[in-house]
């Protein structure tokens, strides 16, 4: 931020110190609404009962530990973030909050969700989140991210974990069900990435990221997104069967994995020309629907856990 | 001599000192909030009737 000290130029612009909002912009909220949402799934859909306010707790502290990730990926990420489009109004390329405050930030809320967590609930929901921070920040952002088109699949993981970290919330425990939401979250990242990535393909050749559309082609990452695409949707309508499955959930799984596949299938069958000629409207909608995709399934699986309270969820 | 003329500046640290202050305030009903579900094993309306149960108690 900028020394108001002996500053001639006290006038009507923008002086550089941040809004409070700012340094609420670092912690990414729109990424944290999936990461509440799926870490309360896990949290409700552990066989073991938390007394709400101990829940509310372990919600919050492990929101505020995927934002403090979101805030330290901000301050590694700065100088790609000033070269993408999509990610230039972020507070450190727009000039709002310097660097040297979203590494304070990040890690001093990094270190104190965990702690939290582990008081509030046990010690390995605490450490799992450390973990998940951790590979968030250092195996994604500043290893994989700059270095493999296969950044996407494997940092995908650090967003499949909230679910498993409430499930341990509550239960103390690393059960089938929670490694299910783990994986569900994980085979969904790629194509809901690639998809993005096909529409905002100047972004990441300008920031030389190497996604898959800049390393292997577009007609390769089409390709990516048919393959997993059909592998999460035999996943997803499996896990219907499961203890964390039922009627409702297995209903929602068919409905849209079919939809995701039909929207697969259609990016793989398109050809730049055509994608150009629409502005990618099939991509675009592809990628929207994945957001209600996964929001749906854990909707779904919270429903299941809630008709399971009266006796009525689930298979038996 | 004390600047009178309040700038935009001056509304966005206010604005920052008021979050600071909500969160510090959030803090303390949090851990508050924690100690007591913690302390009373969640029956926290008993253990304010004096209800709650002495363990390890002779």
């Amino acid at each position: 931020m900028t020394d108001l000290s002996t500053n001639s130029s006290f006038g009507e612009t923008q002086s550089g110190e941040a809004r409070f909002g700012d340094y609420f912009a670092l912690l990414k909220p729109r990424v944290m609404t999936l990461v509440v949402f799926t870490a309360f799934v896990g949290l409700l859909a552990a066989p073991v009962p938390v007394h709400p306010f101990i829940g509310f707790c372990a919600i919050l502290f492990i929101a505020v530990g995927g934002g403090a990730s979101g805030a330290l990926n901000m301050w590694w990420d700065a100088d790609i973030d000033q070269v993408m489009k999509r990610t230039a109004k972020r507070p450190i390329p727009a000039g709002k909050v310097d660097k040297g405050e979203a590494l304070a930030i990040g890690l001093v809320l990094s270190v104190f969700s965990c702690v939290f967590l582990a008081l509030a609930t046990n010690l390995l929901a605490g450490a799992l989140l450390a973990f998940t921070i951790f590979f968030y920040v250092v195996i994604y952002t500043i290893w994989l991210k700059r270095s493999t088109p296969q950044n996407i699949v494997i940092g995908g993981a650090a967003g499949a974990f909230p679910p498993m970290i409430g499930w341990a919330a509550a239960t103390g425990q690393i059960g089938i069900e929670s490694v299910l939401m783990f994986c569900l979250t994980f085979m969904w990242t790629p194509p809901h990435f690639w998809a993005l990535a096909l529409f905002m393909r100047n972004d990441y050749d300008d920031a030389g990221v190497p996604m898959l559309t800049v390393t292997h082609g577009r007609r390769s990452t089409r390709l990516h997104i048919l393959v997993y695409t059909v592998l999460l949707a035999a996943l997803a309508i499996g896990t219907g069967f499961t203890a964390i499955g039922g009627p409702v959930y297995l209903s929602v799984a068919v409905v849209l994995n079919a939809l995701f596949l039909k929207g697969a299938w259609q990016i793989f069958r398109r050809d730049e020309d055509a994608s150009e000629t629409d502005n990618f409207k099939t991509e675009r909608g592809f990628f929207k629907l994945s957001l209600l995709y996964l929001f749906a399934h854990f909707g779904a699986i919270l429903i299941e856990a809630g008709l399971a309270r009266f006796g009525l969820g689930g298979w038996g | 001599m004390s600047i009178t003329k309040t700038h935009e500046l001056h509304k966005r640290r206010f604005g920052r000192n008021v979050g600071v202050g909500l969160l510090l305030t959030a803090f303390i009903f949090i851990v508050f909030g924690m100690t007591m579900v913690k302390i009373t094993g969640g029956d926290v309306s008993g253990a304010l009737q004096g209800k709650g149960k002495i363990e390890n108690g002779d």
